[in-house]
């Protein structure tokens, strides 16, 4: 217990120290707020009329349709910019001073993954502000919002794993930022910007499959519609499973650098 | 108890390069030792052997008492670690880096608070604490790098090229701290590829190349090994008068080859033999125009049991002498 304290006081102070990092340098911070949020301009002023079409969901306006697949684009550039913060520190060679002192070399990443974590949730709400602020309506109100920040914060500590386990593996952070357009393929062929049943084949088929679809989908149906278990389900399994796979590449990733002596 | 002590020590990287081949050291508590090494000879990794950044693929490394393999935890708990880059985020400042390092050492938040402070005016940091690091000098880096190690008081300090690209000034500066921290009972391992640091600071001295440690001794023991200290004089009117100088200077001492018209004899005592040998060729009419008495240096070592010169040696003689102006 004194040992799991230890290690949970580390990984605070690891997680305040990464978040501190990414809101000194605009570079990390930019991404997360600025692109989203002109996507999310540029997209409901010039596509709005997109909810007239046959077959889109049923929303107030477009902007509520938007608000998902913003807060997961967002959370995905979480994950990838503190990947590349993650690398510099390699770069750098700031790990080197944490995996010298004595703590478990897995708090390195579990502290990168609590930021990231940290600036989804406060991602979540900033997205969510902006679109009540802006007209959104939030059919579940006040316990959609805090399912949201949850289901975001896990997201972005889901995709973050990916990140680090590139950043374990690469120790280059101009080869995680490589990822960064990757972010943009994953996103337009799932139902993050446009829904995939009005989609030409085969990227309606990938959409449908494509396990970020589950999460964007588990954000906005609070906003839209209203709960679904099975919708949430499958948004819960989807953060997991992007989880454990990125968990397992991170864990072969720090065995690879032992074992290479990187 | 030996503060350091490693049995066959090799690391081997991937595509057979061997780094460490083999490496025998023991270091004595309260013990300053010099490491010595071209770039490339093998020390960088077996410091970070001995810090646990790095294992070893064979033989055995106990450090304060604990298996660098077996116990890291214990021995990452018992050390302080400078690296050679000063491993500082530039984008945290001086105390909240100080106050990191306490955390991760289990030092609790109040005595974090404390510690730091104390450190920062232990190092000369303290107006710079709430500056950001990219704002400090390669200095002030350099310091607070070794503040951070510092912070849990560490058994044994390593110090992986601690001065290296300083100014004379500030390489002076670690250097009293380093004798302060060994004064107060620090075992330090210093790996340096400044000879005047190694001899300045280090009791004892180990070179390595090509991943094998290749003489180790007190500063002194190993110049003694290389030579005797040697006189190289020139007069005030050469030509002609070589012969009788040299015929004057073997009565003293073994005479060595002529280099650019200075002669040179090896003086056994040193320095009680000037004033005879200018006593002795003052009487055959021989005037003395200049006059050294040369030392062996670490240099010389290095050369005789590397076959190189050390990177920096020549740095080093330069800034040494800007250090004495």
């Amino acid at each position: 217990m004194h040992t799991l304290a230890a290690n949970a006081r580390v990984v605070a102070a690891l997680g305040k120290r990464s978040i501190m990092q990414t809101l000194r340098r605009p570079q990390l911070l930019a991404p997360l707020i600025v692109f989203p949020t002109a996507l999310l301009a540029i997209q409901t002023a010039g596509a709005g009329r997109a909810v007239d079409l046959p077959g889109f969901p049923d929303v107030p306006n477009f902007l509520s349709f938007m608000l998902a697949g913003s807060i997961v684009q967002a959370t995905m550039f979480t994950g990838n910019s503190g990947a590349i913060a993650f690398a510099i520190d390699m770069e750098m060679r700031f790990t080197d001073r944490l995996y010298a002192a004595p703590i478990a070399r897995s708090s390195v990443v579990l502290g990168r993954l609590a930021a990231t974590a940290t600036l989804g949730a406060i991602i979540a709400i900033y997205f969510l502000a902006l679109g009540l602020i802006f007209g959104a309506e939030i059919h579940e109100g006040v316990p959609a919002v805090i399912w949201i920040i949850a289901l975001t914060a896990a997201s972005a500590l889901a995709f973050g794993t990916i990140g680090a386990a590139i950043a374990l593996r690469s120790n280059n952070a101009s080869v995680v930022q490589g990822i960064f357009p990757l972010v943009f393929v994953v996103l337009f062929l799932s139902d993050a910007f446009f829904p995939a049943n009005l989609m030409l084949e085969p990227a309606s088929w990938v959409a449908k499959y494509n396990p970020f679809s589950f999460v964007v989908n588990g954000i906005r149906d609070p906003i839209i519609s209203g709960w679904s278990v099975t919708t949430e389900l499958k948004a819960i399994a989807a953060v997991v499973g992007i989880g454990a796979l990125g968990f397992a590449l991170c864990a072969a990733a720090m065995r690879s650098r032992l074992r290479r002596g990187v | 108890m030996a503060a350091i002590e490693t049995h066959d020590l090799a690391r081997e990287f991937e595509g057979g390069i061997r780094a460490v081949d083999g490496v025998d050291l023991s270091v004595a508590e309260g013990e300053i030792y010099g490491f010595l090494g071209p770039n490339g000879a093998g020390k960088t990794t077996t410091v970070r052997m001995l810090t646990t950044l790095l294992q070893p693929t064979g033989g055995r490394a106990i450090v304060a008492g604990y298996d660098v393999a077996k116990d890291p935890g214990a021995v990452r708990r018992k050390i302080g670690v400078a690296l050679q880059e000063a491993a500082l985020d530039p984008l945290m400042t001086g105390r909240e880096l100080l106050e990191l390092q306490a955390t991760l050492h289990g030092i609790s938040k109040r005595d974090s608070h404390d510690k730091s402070r104390w450190l920062l005016d232990r190092v000369g940091l303290t107006l710079a604490a709430d500056r950001r690091v990219g704002t400090y000098s390669g200095g002030m880096r350099r310091r607070l790098d070794l503040a951070a190690a510092l912070v849990h008081t560490p058994e044994v300090l390593f110090l992986d090229e601690p001065t290296t690209g300083l100014d004379p000034v500030s390489r002076k500066a670690i250097w009293e701290e380093v004798g302060k921290l060994n004064q107060e009972g620090t075992t330090v391992f210093l790996t340096t590829q400044y000879l005047e640091e190694a001899d300045q600071l280090a009791d004892r001295v180990g070179i390595i190349s090509g991943g094998r440690l290749v003489a180790e001794g007190t500063p002194q023991a190993l110049k003694g090994e290389v030579g005797r200290p040697h006189l190289e004089l020139s007069l005030v009117e050469q030509e002609g008068n070589e012969s009788r100088a040299e015929a004057v200077l073997a009565r003293f001492g073994r005479p060595l080859p002529a280099r650019d018209g200075v002669l040179m004899v090896e003086v056994a005592r040193g320095s009680s033999e000037i004033g005879p040998i200018i006593v002795a060729l003052d009487q055959e009419g021989l005037e003395v125009e200049s006059l050294d008495l040369v030392q062996p240096s670490l240099d010389d070592v290095f050369v005789q049991k590397t076959g190189q010169h050390l990177e920096g040696a020549s740095e080093d003689t330069d800034e040494t002498e800007a250090v004495v102006e």
